[in-house]
């Protein structure tokens, strides 16, 4: 399909802040989220888990759970019947039911369905499981040494070189030009290796589904899901039914940030449901969130670059490992393509690992793979900036990618928007703003591809001239208000006509995920599109009243009008004056759009932060924050900014404190909120968002994903102002206070 | 397993219900009564997605027995309008984009309520703290923090 | 398991006494959460709150404080008498938790949960505070400093609970402080914490004090070196600086999730340095 251009327009809608259609159920606590369905004769599931990193299961005894008053159902990988055919899915089976081992603390090895909770806890404690403990590693530099204990045989692909242990999966590489003749022309190279926690997206929302499978073949399953329609190809494959015969529904979702693109209780809440004959709700504690869901990749990475005195960059180099938990995730490959997409480069080169251990297996969160790359890349870059006594935004501003320019990944880029945000933040006065004793000011800049992918959209004109949207990408943050926002604009009427609704998936084709921040780019892309369809039929309809052709027809302002030599023949025909009448002109009008939307546009971030660090405990306060983003056209400014926010403190989070610990047993010590230490409200400034328009080529309105990017910057930037605040440079993320203040005494 | 008789009032109105002495009053809610307005995204007392007023007093509903109930007064989001009339912070919420995905959005209004009754002029710091206990992982609080200021500042011009 | 709710303190010990398994709920902060985790599964729940002055505040004939054991920790910051007397006391309660914790969490709860890092505890031990535990042989009064025996472990025999707290009278020119070290501003544990309470002759001289280190020892530490640094002194810097280095010196932490030893050794002398300051400066009332 070809790309949709972008043209130049005034907007009427778009731009402004409207309420959000789902908002009084979400005050007034109406809105239904995962766990809040019931059905009649429900059944309670839980999971047993691992308390192993990594053991063989020689057997697993359920009989006497079984017998007991209450319980429905217990199923084990032994109900699994069908292999699935393709790896990736078979993977996701092995994580949600263990197979012939459990491979990280947590990992489910059998489930139970009975009448109450109470019933069901006391079943799993009845189940008998023969474990035979195994060597575990979970340090991704430890798992790639030969003689480390190895998760899966034969998995490794032909890209990675001798001498490594089987738990390297794959090797990807990227880059172009000599890096070695460019590091000859450099005056200054600095090399440095780095190490970020792996951490958890946090989502407040505990995963929960309700499945009701008969044995008719056909299922019901009611999950908070980032992509019902992933949830219904996964789970059909795993249960070995065709997809049509599996009806899912996305309830409202409490967070996801790329946790909520798998399934994890879905296939398991089917089985039981199955082997039960009754429906069967189940509910992750968060405990079983951190130690069984899908956080983010931990990492050891090694960075070099080669500058001239002047700070033009002569050649970069990195090498990026990525632990990704049990199972293949293109995480390493990720990080090696982002670090040093944000500039214009003659010589690069990354390699990029994936590497499994006995974790949980890494889920998507929030631009995967990047922030940590950034975090390595602008670290050097700083330290680089501040050696040569230059600006640090002067010198990324040298490097600048810009349109044009061949990433380091590879594409050449169309027009971005990364040096408007560099010039922003030069211009804003934050970036000029007086500094405190033990106060340090850090920028960094990030990179995230965005994506488009298979959706669809149908949108109907109701007799009465409102119109019902649906699309089929659940509203994380404001979604459905910018669908109804694209479709009146492109309409032509009052945003308050268009009532935008998430359909399930036997009311809708096929849509990708919510991820890649593709919804507001690739939906509104789609909406747009059902708009125009809607448009063509009724200005065909007014063509058959007024007994001319369409093609003499126009679309202004909501109402079909008379053109070209028919002009001002007859009156314009509002949309509503059309619907009311469609009976009459050939029945009921409805316009649709099915596309795997390409050009969703790169997208670029510059953040500023202002931190103060106690030299005597290493704690770190965050004074101020600005964010500068390209956002294409903003459709929804506040929720915007609402992202912007959000992905910068996430990324603050990970910067300072958040952080997976395991210990020498490889189970995981701080499963909880109180340990797992994600920002709460007092420990943050108010985050300052500007948004810089700069449209996208590819989307009719200009508009791009801005979802992800405000993640990327973060961990860079508060190690940049820490490290200047603190005197010491600081290398492995989180910095927690221990850290901190042991850098700030090695250095004397 | 016998279960304990609890009459308590549930947003003015009298309950009765039957629980299990180890439940919660959040497991009473949420799945006995459907008062699913309510969240457990811990159940530990840390993310305060379950936020309620007991006695007038703020609490995590996960960490008070349904039990405990007997005889008191329980207020929760479901509470919060005065038939179709919005809280002033509901509507504040809305119109200001103080929520994305909305689970902790409960929780943090009825804990906002709170103290914007006991101190209706709060300090920025004043509301950062107070609300240190509900966890947000969508907005980074700017707009909570911003909206429940700017409601404050509303009530205060109409009292 | 069965849900109790004795109305006397004679009854409360009698379901205590006749039953081991049975298990104190006051706030039920810490008991709630190790319920649901499956950590625990006592056979009864006693509840303490409808026995008469558990959620009390009463000031003594003496001049000291009584707070009963039901009594939430947001009470204590609103009652002005307390607050004025032992405000790090209060701190230290007020530290626990959310403002929703506080509305039900308890410093008796705190004290007989036994963790290391219970933040009410230090400036309890530093003011020199005692419990009164009831019991199948009546009560007794103990130190609140000999509650504690291990992490969570306590002393009290079977059947026993504590019933109330109480804090000797303030007196004029007396003063405390606690201050705490966490990751971030709100909802952790301490990593340290530290307390000193310090009454000062008329001309400004330490006359008496109590300095109390938490999670930096399987139970709550009272520092007599560190409190020795501030007696006698106006609390100067070199005075501050010793009652610092006594209080890492007397630190034997562990190195866990929340911290190194290393890191806690130091900023146990960093607290004490900075609690000290503010409770001489609270003590003398500018």
């Amino acid at each position: 399909m070809a790309k949709d251009e972008f043209q130049s327009r005034q907007f009427k809608v778009v731009g402004t802040r409207v309420p959000r259609p789902d908002g009084l159920d979400k005050v007034t606590g109406r809105a239904r989220y995962g766990a809040d369905m019931t059905a009649p004769g429900m059944l309670f599931g839980f999971c047993l888990r691992s308390p192993h990193a990594h053991a063989r299961i020689r057997a697993i005894d359920t009989s006497a759970a079984e017998a007991m008053k209450g319980v429905k159902a217990v199923v084990t990988r032994a109900d699994f019947t069908v292999t699935p055919q393709d790896q990736g899915t078979r993977d996701i089976l092995d994580n949600v039911m263990a197979g012939a081992k459990a491979l990280y603390d947590g990992h489910t090895v059998a489930a139970v369905a009975a009448t109450s909770r109470s019933v069901a806890l006391a079943a799993l404690k009845a189940i008998k499981v023969d474990y035979e403990v195994l060597p575990h590693v979970t340090d991704v530099d430890e798992a790639m040494k030969p003689e480390a204990p190895v998760l899966h045989e034969g998995r490794q692909q032909e890209s990675v070189p001798e001498g490594y242990s089987q738990n390297v999966l794959a090797r990807s590489q990227y880059g172009h030009g000599d890096v070695e003749a460019g590091f000859a022309k450099a005056d200054l190279i600095v090399e440095r290796s780095f190490k970020t926690a792996a951490t958890h997206q946090g989502y407040i929302e505990p995963h929960a589904c309700l499945a009701s499978m008969g044995n008719d073949g056909q299922g019901d399953l009611w999950c908070c899901t980032q992509g019902h329609y992933m949830v219904r190809n996964t789970c059909s494959a795993i249960m070995g039914m065709e997809a049509g015969r599996l009806k899912v529904t996305a309830s409202e979702i409490g967070g996801g940030f790329g946790g909520k693109t798998t399934v994890f209780l879905e296939p398991v809440a089917l089985m039981l449901s199955k082997k039960s004959g009754k429906p069967v709700k189940m509910t992750m504690a968060r405990e079983e969130v951190l130690r069984a869901s899908g956080p983010t990749a931990s990492t050891s990475i090694d960075i070099k670059i080669g500058m001239t005195k002047d700070g033009k960059i002569t050649a970069a180099q990195g090498d990026f490992r990525y632990q990704n938990g049990c199972f293949y995730a293109m995480n390493g490959a990720l990080g090696a393509m982002c670090g040093f997409a944000p500039y214009h480069l003659e010589n690069v080169e990354t390699v990029g690992w994936e590497v499994v251990t006995n974790r949980p297996k890494a889920a998507a969160y929030r631009a995967p793979g990047a922030p940590m790359a950034a975090f390595a890349v602008e670290s050097v870059i700083d330290e680089m900036a501040k050696e040569l006594g230059l600006d640090p935004i002067e010198l990324r501003l040298k490097n600048a990618a810009d349109e044009g320019t061949k990433s380091a990944y590879g594409p050449t880029y169309p027009a971005i928007g990364l040096k408007a945000t560099l010039e922003a933040a030069k211009a804003h006065p934050h970036w000029s703003a007086p500094l405190g004793p033990n106060q340090g000011r850090g920028v960094a800049c990030g990179f995230w591809f965005n994506f488009g992918g298979d959706t669809c959209v149908s949108l109907m004109i109701n007799p009465d001239g409102t119109v019902s949207l649906s699309e089929g990408n659940p509203d994380i943050g404001g979604s459905r208000a910018s669908m109804s926002m694209m479709a009146a604009e492109e309409l032509g009427i009052p945003y308050e006509q268009v009532r935008t609704v998430i359909a399930d998936t036997a009311t809708l084709g096929q849509n990708e995920v919510t991820d890649g921040s593709r919804v507001t780019f690739a939906v509104g892309l789609a909406t747009i599109k059902a708009a125009r369809h809607a448009i063509e039929i009724m200005k065909a309809r007014a063509a058959q009243l007024w007994g001319i052709a369409p093609e003499a027809v126009e679309w202004v302002d909501g109402a079909a009008q008379p053109a070209g030599p028919n002009a001002g023949k007859f009156p314009p025909m509002t949309l509503k004056e059309i619907a009311e009448t469609a009976s009459n002109t050939g029945g009921p009008i409805a316009g649709h759009f099915e596309v795997n939307a390409e050009g969703a546009g790169v997208s670029f971030g510059t953040h500023i932060a202002d931190t103060e660090v106690d030299p005597e405990t290493g704690a770190v306060k965050v004074l101020r924050y600005t964010v500068f983003q390209d956002a294409g056209k903003a459709v929804h400014p506040d929720y915007v900014e609402g992202q912007l926010q959000g992905g910068a403190v996430q990324g603050i989070g990970w910067a300072l404190n958040e952080e997976y610990i395991y210990g020498e047993d490889g189970t995981l010590q701080n499963a909880g909120y109180l340990d797992y230490r994600i920002p709460v409200a007092s420990d943050l400034p108010m985050i300052d968002p500007v948004i810089l328009e700069i449209p996208n080529p590819g989307h009719p309105y200009g508009v791009r994903g801005v979802g992800e990017t405000g993640i990327v910057p973060p961990l860079a930037t508060l190690a940049n102002a820490v490290s200047r605040a603190a005197g010491v440079r600081l290398t492995s993320l989180p910095m927690s206070p221990p850290k901190v203040l042991a850098a700030i005494k090695a250095k004397g | 397993m016998s279960r304990i008789h609890v009459s308590t009032t549930i947003n003015g109105d009298d309950v009765d219900y039957l629980c299990e002495a180890g439940d919660t009053l959040l497991d009473v809610l949420r799945d006995q009564l459907d008062l699913t307005g309510s969240k457990e995204g811990c159940a530990s007392g840390d993310c305060g997605a379950c936020t309620v007023r007991l006695d007038g007093r703020l609490v995590c509903a996960c960490l008070v027995l349904g039990a405990e109930a007997e005889g008191r007064s329980v207020e929760t989001i479901e509470g919060m309008a005065e038939g179709e009339e919005l809280h002033p912070l509901q509507r504040n919420f809305i119109n200001k984009a103080a929520l994305q995905c909305g689970i902790c959005t409960p929780g943090i209004l009825v804990a906002a309520k709170d103290l914007l009754e006991r101190n209706p002029d709060p300090t920025e710091e004043e509301v950062r703290y107070w609300l240190a206990g509900n966890l947000c992982r969508c907005t980074g609080y700017d707009k909570i923090i911003r909206t429940v200021l700017e409601t404050a500042a509303e009530m205060r011009g109409a009292a | 398991m069965k849900f109790e709710t004795p109305q006397t303190v004679e009854q409360a010990v009698a379901l205590l006494a006749a039953d081991s398994g049975a298990r104190v709920l006051a706030g039920g902060t810490d008991l709630l959460v190790r319920l649901r985790a499956g950590h625990i599964a006592p056979s009864a729940i006693v509840d303490i709150k409808h026995i008469d002055g558990m959620g009390e505040i009463t000031q003594q004939a003496d001049g000291g404080w009584r707070i009963g054991a039901g009594v939430p920790c947001a009470a204590m910051g609103e009652h002005a008498g307390l607050v004025a007397d032992y405000p790090g006391v209060v701190e230290g309660a007020e530290l626990i938790g959310s403002t929703q914790v506080q509305g039900r969490c308890t410093m008796v709860g705190n004290l007989c949960n036994a963790g290391p890092a219970g933040d009410s505890v230090p400036a309890l031990v530093a003011a020199g505070a005692m419990v009164r535990v009831a019991g199948p042989n009546g009560t007794r009064d103990v130190p609140v400093l000999h509650i504690p025996t291990a992490p969570g472990k306590t002393s009290l025999a079977k059947g026993e609970f504590v019933t109330s707290v109480y804090l000797p009278p303030r007196g004029a020119r007396g003063g405390d402080a606690y201050l705490r070290f966490i990751p971030r501003t709100e909802m952790d544990i301490a990593v340290v914490g530290c307390a000193v309470n310090v009454i000062l002759e008329e001309d400004g001289t330490v006359a008496c004090a109590g300095v109390a280190l938490g999670a930096v020892a399987p139970t709550v530490l009272l520092v007599a070196e560190a409190a020795e640094a501030l007696i006698g002194t106006k609390c100067d810097d070199a005075a501050l600086a010793a009652c610092a280095a006594a209080a890492t010196a007397a630190a034997t932490p562990i190195d866990d999730k929340r911290g190194t030893v290393a890191f806690r050794k130091d900023v146990s002398g960093v607290l004490a340095r900075r609690a000290a300051k503010l409770a001489y400066v609270r003590a003398k009332g500018d």
